[in-house]
């Protein structure tokens, strides 16, 4: 018999759910009512409309993460639930990001978006959006790279995640 | 068959084969009142107040091995079963509730008595559906049986908008369920099976930790049979009580916060632990790291994976129903030549005898005051430890706990997990029409029966002989010994001026009522008010005001920080 490991780490979980209205709420309210630490939660249906796929970034330490996944299979709409941190994966945000672009911040706005890959995807004479993938990371050294008086807004979408190669997570 | 959603409602229930539906009327679900009107196999109990419907239901539940039923409008008449549902969900009591619901256009419109049931309900049921078509009620209701009575039972709610009840459609109820997104494990883990049932074997110093899950997954008798068969010790929870009997040399008692010294001790010193159906609570094992402390190997049943490894590690888990794990281990012992070891077995019984000897709940019965405990061991001798007994919450509770000793399953009824004081009188409700004619008593205090006494009127029109015996201590027991032991004897508001004359009260609702103020009085009241099988006889015992409930152990302390008596205060 061991004490709980207590060491935080950051998590990304993966789940699939029935698609019915009240779903979601059973998540986020799992997590509020246990003190479970959220920090992202994306959700959106999958190629069959039945079903949801929801992504989950969140943070504890192993035993809390074990009970998070636990608590997460006993909810009854949940068909499936993996902890995609486990094992290989990919990880992958959006990004819509407004800026001011004039004189000569115009110019070097492009320049920053070029250089991250982004895309700009909408202009007036003193603004840009610009449109940015890429993991967390990425999105943040982006964000720190313009000078934060020129950001007017940052919508970011939360992480979608999946596991590489042949593993999939399917009912 | 084209019937209206009411009268779906109504077969629903009949196909469920549901004998009682326990509750209260209202607008929105005037129309299946009016169904049930029509009919007369599904009996209909009025309460009054939902929440006692919802408790009745969950006694009958726990009494038998069936679903408890209830029926209840929106609004206020859901607000108020929720204490009820809250008390169920955290024992695991399998419930269906029938909420009724404003009509599905007037959902969200802020309409007369509209509440938004499911979402307050949902932190404190298994699961729960707000139906929106007539056609899906027959499934849902299906769905609500199969759910709440498999896996880790629980209550499951269904809310109905008034409107689809009076809406027709096709009926059939279906005779199958499938959930492609719940599918709970029944059968162990052969492999784990083995490694546990290996380790028991070789263990010096077993002990058998059974809790609630035993009594729910009806596995007394394979559990008695694995204990007796192995010589092991076994302790109960306080929602396990019955699940071995208590009268047995291996039982060694309640264990926890109000649990026995041999117990405890057992618990925290033994080397392997077999934990059955039990979760370790924190008024079970004290102080998570201070049971830690001491190195011993764990093996856990449980039907809820999220009960393993949650408060306490666990060395081999294993996620099942208790009924078949426990089978195949007999089966396994039966096929094998192995025994444990005897001889070690025998030094560890010589330690535990020694710490039985302390005698932990041993009391002083004197010829002024009526004690409490004695007033419980009396209703043990009179019953022949042989009637249905439901509490309240406080002292009471953990008397009735203590010294009723339990040699069968079913047979303790008491709100543990959510500690819900006004359980008493309502659940033996159920519990009296689960079984008529046997003895039912309701070990109450003077504090905790005023929370649902007016269900007093409920046992006139029903007829139910219930037996409540209040332990009148004139105060807020439970909350007094915490003030007296951790705030400096202030007793802030546990103290509860103008008590009615209980045995008048009573009376006033056409029952008997007694009082008694003497030792000696104590059995022949008792047996007077049994012999008295077509009354309820409410018994206003006035007890020792003083008393304390011995062993305690501090909240947050270790389980071998027992105080045993006032002298160790
Ligand atoms: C005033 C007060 C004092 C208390 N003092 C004590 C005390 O001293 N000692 C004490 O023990 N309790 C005490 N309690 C009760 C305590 O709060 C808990 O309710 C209780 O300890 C929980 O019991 P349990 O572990 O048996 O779990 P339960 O709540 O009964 O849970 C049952 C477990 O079994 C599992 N299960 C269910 N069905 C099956 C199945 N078919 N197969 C396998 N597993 C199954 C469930 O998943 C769950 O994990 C007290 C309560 C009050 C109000
Ligand atoms: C609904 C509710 N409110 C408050 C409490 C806290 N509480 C636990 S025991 C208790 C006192 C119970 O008094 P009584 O019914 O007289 O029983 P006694 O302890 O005196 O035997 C209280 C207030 C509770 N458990 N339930
Ligand atoms: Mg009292």
């Amino acid at each position: 018999m061991q004490l709980p490991n207590t060491k935080t780490m950051r998590h990304v979980i993966s789940l699939v759910i029935e698609n019915e209205s009240g779903a979601l709420s059973r998540v986020s309210g799992l997590f509020s009512a246990r003190g479970y630490n959220i920090e992202s939660l994306t959700v959106a249906p999958t190629e069959d409309a039945s079903l949801s796929r929801m992504t989950i970034v969140t943070s504890g330490s192993d035993d809390i993460v074990e009970q998070i996944t636990k608590q997460l299979n006993k909810l009854v709409e949940i068909v499936k639930v993996v902890d995609l941190s486990e094992s290989a994966h990919i990880e992958r945000e959006l990004m819509l990001i407004k800026v001011r672009a004039t004189g000569k911040d115009r110019e070097e706005m492009k320049r920053l978006a070029d250089i991250f890959r982004g895309r700009i995807i909408d202009v007036t004479d003193a603004s840009y959006v610009i449109e940015l993938t890429g993991t967390q990371a990425k999105l943040d050294s982006f964000v720190s790279a313009i000078e934060p008086a020129l950001i007017l807004e940052t919508v970011r979408s939360g992480i979608c995640g999946v596991g590489r190669g042949e593993r999939v997570l399917k009912v | 068959m084209v019937l209206t959603g009411a009268e779906i409602v109504i077969r629903c229930l009949q196909e469920e084969k549901v004998d009682y539906l326990f509750g209260y009327p209202g607008g929105a679900v005037l129309y299946i009142y009016d169904e049930l009107f029509k009919q007369d196999k599904v009996r209909h109990v009025l309460v009054r107040h939902e929440q006692a419907a919802i408790h009745a239901a969950d006694g009958y539940a726990r009494s038998t091995e069936k679903v408890g039923v209830a029926l209840v409008t929106s609004g206020p008449g859901a607000t108020n079963a929720v204490t009820g549902i809250a008390t169920a969900y955290c024992d695991s009591i399998p419930l269906v509730i029938i909420s009724g619901q404003v009509p599905v256009g007037a959902i969200g419109q802020d309409a007369f008595q509209e509440v938004d049931t499911v979402g307050i309900t949902r932190p404190c049921v298994k699961h729960n559906f707000l139906v929106r078509d007539v056609r899906e009620i027959a499934d849902t209701i299906k769905k609500a049986f199969y759910l709440a009575k498999t896996g880790r039972p629980g209550p499951v709610l269904v809310d109905i908008p008034k409107d689809i009840t009076a809406q027709k459609c096709e009926f059939e109820y279906p005779q199958t369920v499938s959930m492609r997104s719940y599918n709970p494990v029944v059968k162990g883990h052969q492999g784990q099976i083995k490694k546990a049932l290996q380790l028991l074997l070789e263990a010096k110093r077993p002990m058998v930790y059974a809790g609630g899950g035993v009594v729910l997954g009806n596995a007394a008798d394979k559990l008695t049979a694995l204990v007796r068969k192995l010589g092991l010790p076994c302790t109960n929870t306080l929602m396990g009580l019955g699940g071995y009997p208590a009268t047995d040399r291996q039982y060694v008692g309640m264990l926890g916060m109000h649990g026995n010294y041999e117990a405890n001790m057992g618990m925290h010193y033994c080397d392997v632990l077999l934990a059955v159906g039990a979760r370790f609570d924190d008024r079970v094992i004290g102080s998570p790291a201070h049971f830690a402390s001491e190195p011993r190997r764990i093996i856990h049943i449980d039907i809820d994976p999220s009960s393993i490894s949650k408060r306490v590690k666990v060395d081999v888990p294993i996620v099942g129903d208790v009924g078949e794990v426990l089978g195949e281990m007999l089966a396994m012992l039966d096929a094998g030549a192995e025994t444990n070891d005897q001889e070690s077995l025998g030094v560890w019984w010589k330690q535990i005898e020694e710490w039985r000897r302390r005698d932990c709940l041993k009391f002083n019965q004197g010829e002024e005051l009526i004690k409490p405990q004695f007033v419980i061991q009396k209703l043990w001798e009179v019953t022949g430890g042989d009637a249905f007994v439901t509490s309240d919450v406080g002292q009471h509770q953990m008397w009735a706990a203590q010294y009723y000793k339990f040699d069968k399953p079913r047979r303790w009824i008491n709100s543990g997990g959510l500690g819900t004081m006004g359980f008493g009188l309502p659940a033996a409700m159920g519990v009296q029409l689960a079984h008529p004619g046997s003895p039912v008593a309701c070990v109450t205090g003077e504090a905790s029966i005023q929370m649902n006494i007016q269900e007093l009127s409920t046992c006139k029109q029903f007829r139910l002989p219930i037996k409540v015996v209040m332990l009148n201590n004139r105060y807020l027991g439970m909350v007094r010994q915490w003030q007296e032991i951790f705030h400096g004897n202030r007793y802030s508001e546990s103290y509860m001026n103008a008590l009615p004359d209980f045995a008048r009260l009573a009376e006033a609702y056409g029952h008997v009522g007694i009082r008694v103020d003497k030792p000696g009085d104590v059995e022949g009241a008792l047996r007077e008010a049994f012999q008295r099988k077509t009354d309820l006889v409410f018994l206003d015992i006035q007890v020792d005001q003083t008393e304390n409930v011995y062993p305690m152990v501090q909240g947050g302390k270790g389980l071998t920080d027992m105080i045993l008596s006032a002298e160790d205060l």
